[in-house]
């Protein structure tokens, strides 16, 4: 096991906890870096595209963990914020803004409008704060028809390539531009998320979800924190809109539907609730169980000539997956991680309990 | 100098007469304790204090200034904190994070600094730990700064709540029951640092306990409830020996004279 010795604040501050730490994920940094040149000389890239599609739901996702996983507050509509990004950002470009300043104020945009949105919703809590957000994702798409000027409705719009400063990226010329586009565009949102959490305002997050009361008492005014958090979260959210448009190609009313927004919050109770890993362990999973499954199909009917075609079957899958991770893993994906870490790191000394819940003490009762 | 004043404050849910007509005044840099049995109306009292609830009619100033004009979350920044009956600490988060959110009334970055983590956020996020550590010392908290409060004992749980209200360096603590359900060692400690609190600190402490011990080791001066109503108001032997106050715990009947 490793003791940190600390001789400054900022060994509290910092991103990394030691060089050690740091090292590692320097490796993971350079391996995404390298990973195009590898398919670059296989000459295959549909896996990259399917790695850049994982990385922009992952953002998704990181946007729905600051709001649900940080602050404590469910949304099932998620994907209205991403449709909103991505029509925005289609709507900008078309009026001739350059891509960067078009992509920063779709993401800005939907945010503030999500924030309008909120505003009375946030009085809501739990279960009915989940069904109002629900309502809204399922307006989406209505909404996309009567907006037919600018959305194109049922038709669908098409999503005008990405330009920077003349530097041409299409996700199908050039699957390898676009990929770098997305981890760059992944990176600094880690980065902005990881100062949030190490600031008042990420704290002020965790004091909303775990005790409104006593956040209330160290003088957080909930309704500006919790607006805060869905400024971000639809912030980020419409960012990943944005990128997933570019990936798509052409949007139609029935792309950000409302399995997208229940997909998304699937993701983050399965990667883990409360870590930024989290998001990216549950779009990976999202991303290679229908690769999986596809994969698992045309090895059984070419070697083993057995045919199997449920209707449903991936959704099945998924539904098994949530309801075993609920039951067996509360933690999700990084949870499990963390405790294989921690047993291996205290080996021999990690006890069963170590992670368990404690049931908690008896609440104040919650005025108001 | 009265530092904190309720003046004929009542507060009523429905028919029920929770605080009737309490007056009281903290001076500055006494232990003031509240004492009554339950239900009497103490944790209310906080509860008005703190802006939970609206009182029906009287008023409460704190440091001169009104404070019935001001949302609950703004009576912490004029440097009220306090602690609550049954522990609201933030479970999943470390020992070290909740004393640091007790440090949110004197945050004075903005979203878009934090999110760019600026030079001077930074600064301030060193102020922040400089002022926690030093609680974290006075409250001999070292073996429990990383851990997760869900992990902790209830005693433990009781100094961080302590140490998280501590943390925003008020001028007025509001100490709720801080020795309830603590042994009798912990007790002591909980007293010695009152004790500090007030002498070295010069922190005001009003605080709820039904430990006559502890309250009449620390405090200056006692009030004591029932039934919404003050019964009296003096030195805790004063109180105890009040025969208002013997009558609310112990009954009318002279059982002992027969």
């Amino acid at each position: 096991m490793r003791f940190v010795f600390k001789t400054s604040y900022d060994a509290d501050i910092n991103w990394f906890k030691h060089k050690t730490q740091a090292f590692w994920y320097f490796v993971l940094f350079a391996l995404m870096l390298a990973l195009p040149l590898y398919f670059y000389f296989l000459s295959d890239a549909y896996l990259l595209g399917e790695i850049t599609s994982v990385m922009i739901f992952a953002i998704a996702a990181m946007g729905l963990m600051l709001l649900t996983g940080h602050t404590g507050l469910p949304s099932l509509g998620h994907a209205t914020f991403m449709a909103m990004g991505c029509y925005l950002n289609v709507i900008y470009l078309n009026l001739g803004v350059p891509w960067l300043l078009s992509f920063v104020l779709a993401g800005a945009t939907a945010g503030a409008v999500g924030t309008l949105i909120a505003l009375p919703v946030l009085r809501l809590h739990g279960v009915y704060l989940a069904l109002a957000t629900l309502a809204m994702s399922i307006l989406t798409g209505d909404f996309i028809v009567i907006l037919e000027p600018w959305t194109g409705g049922i038709s669908g719009l098409a999503v005008p390539d990405i330009s920077i400063f003349g530097w041409e990226v299409n996700k199908y010329a050039n699957p390898y531009r676009f990929y770098y586009v997305v981890l760059i565009i992944a990176i600094v949102i880690i980065m902005a998320y990881r100062n949030v959490l190490r600031t008042p305002l990420g704290r002020s997050f965790t004091a909303v979800r775990d005790s409104e009361i006593s956040a209330q008492a160290m003088g957080i005014n909930l309704t500006v924190t919790k607006s805060s958090s869905f400024f971000l979260s639809a912030t980020t959210a419409g960012l990943a809109g944005a990128l997933f448009g570019h990936s798509a190609g052409y949007v139609t009313n029935e792309t950000f539907d409302v399995v997208m927004s229940i997909t998304l919050l699937m993701m983050i109770v399965i990667g883990g609730l409360g870590f930024i890993h989290g998001a990216f362990f549950g779009a990976v999973v999202f991303g290679i169980i229908p690769v999986a499954i596809a994969n698992g199909r045309s090895l059984l009917s070419t070697s083993f000539d057995i045919n199997i075609n449920i209707p449903g079957l991936e959704n099945g899958m998924f539904a098994v997956i949530l309801i075993a991770f609920i039951l067996f893993e509360p933690m999700g994906l990084y949870g499990r991680w963390l405790k294989i870490r921690t047993y291996f790191e205290l080996f021999p000394f990690y006890r069963k309990d170590m992670f368990r819940r404690q049931k908690a003490y008896l609440k104040t009762e919650r005025v108001q | 100098m009265s530092l904190l004043s309720l003046d004929q404050v009542t507060l009523r849910f429905g028919g029920v007469v929770a605080v009737n007509n309490v007056s009281l005044s903290v001076n500055e840099g006494e232990v003031f304790g509240l004492v009554g049995p339950n239900g009497a109306g103490k944790s209310t009292v906080f509860n008005l204090i703190s802006r939970f609830y609206d009182p029906a009619e009287g008023s409460i100033s704190f440091d001169g200034k009104n404070i019935l004009k001001l949302g609950s979350d703004k009576v912490p920044s004029l440097g009220v904190a306090r602690t609550f009956q049954n522990i609201e600490l933030f479970e999943h988060a470390t020992v070290l994070q909740n004393l640091l959110v007790g440090r949110h009334r004197h945050r004075k970055t903005n979203m878009l600094s934090e999110i760019f983590f600026t030079p001077a956020a930074r600064k301030e996020e060193r102020r922040h730990r400089e002022a926690v550590e030093e609680v974290i010392d006075f409250l001999d908290l070292q073996p429990y700064r990383d851990k997760m409060i869900a992990g902790l004992p209830y005693g433990v749980r009781k100094v961080v709540e302590l140490g998280r209200a501590l943390a925003s360096e008020p001028k007025l603590l509001l100490l709720d029951e801080p020795a309830s359900g603590l042994s009798v060692e912990e007790t002591q400690d909980m007293a010695y640092w009152i004790e500090d609190i007030q002498k070295q600190m010069g922190i005001t402490v009003l605080m709820v306990e039904h430990d006559m011990g502890l309250v009449s080791s620390v405090c200056n001066r006692v009030l004591a409830l029932n039934d919404g109503k003050e019964l009296t108001t003096g030195t805790p032997a004063e109180v105890q020996s009040h025969p208002a106050v013997v009558e609310a715990y112990l009954g009318t009947d002279g059982i002992s004279k027969t």
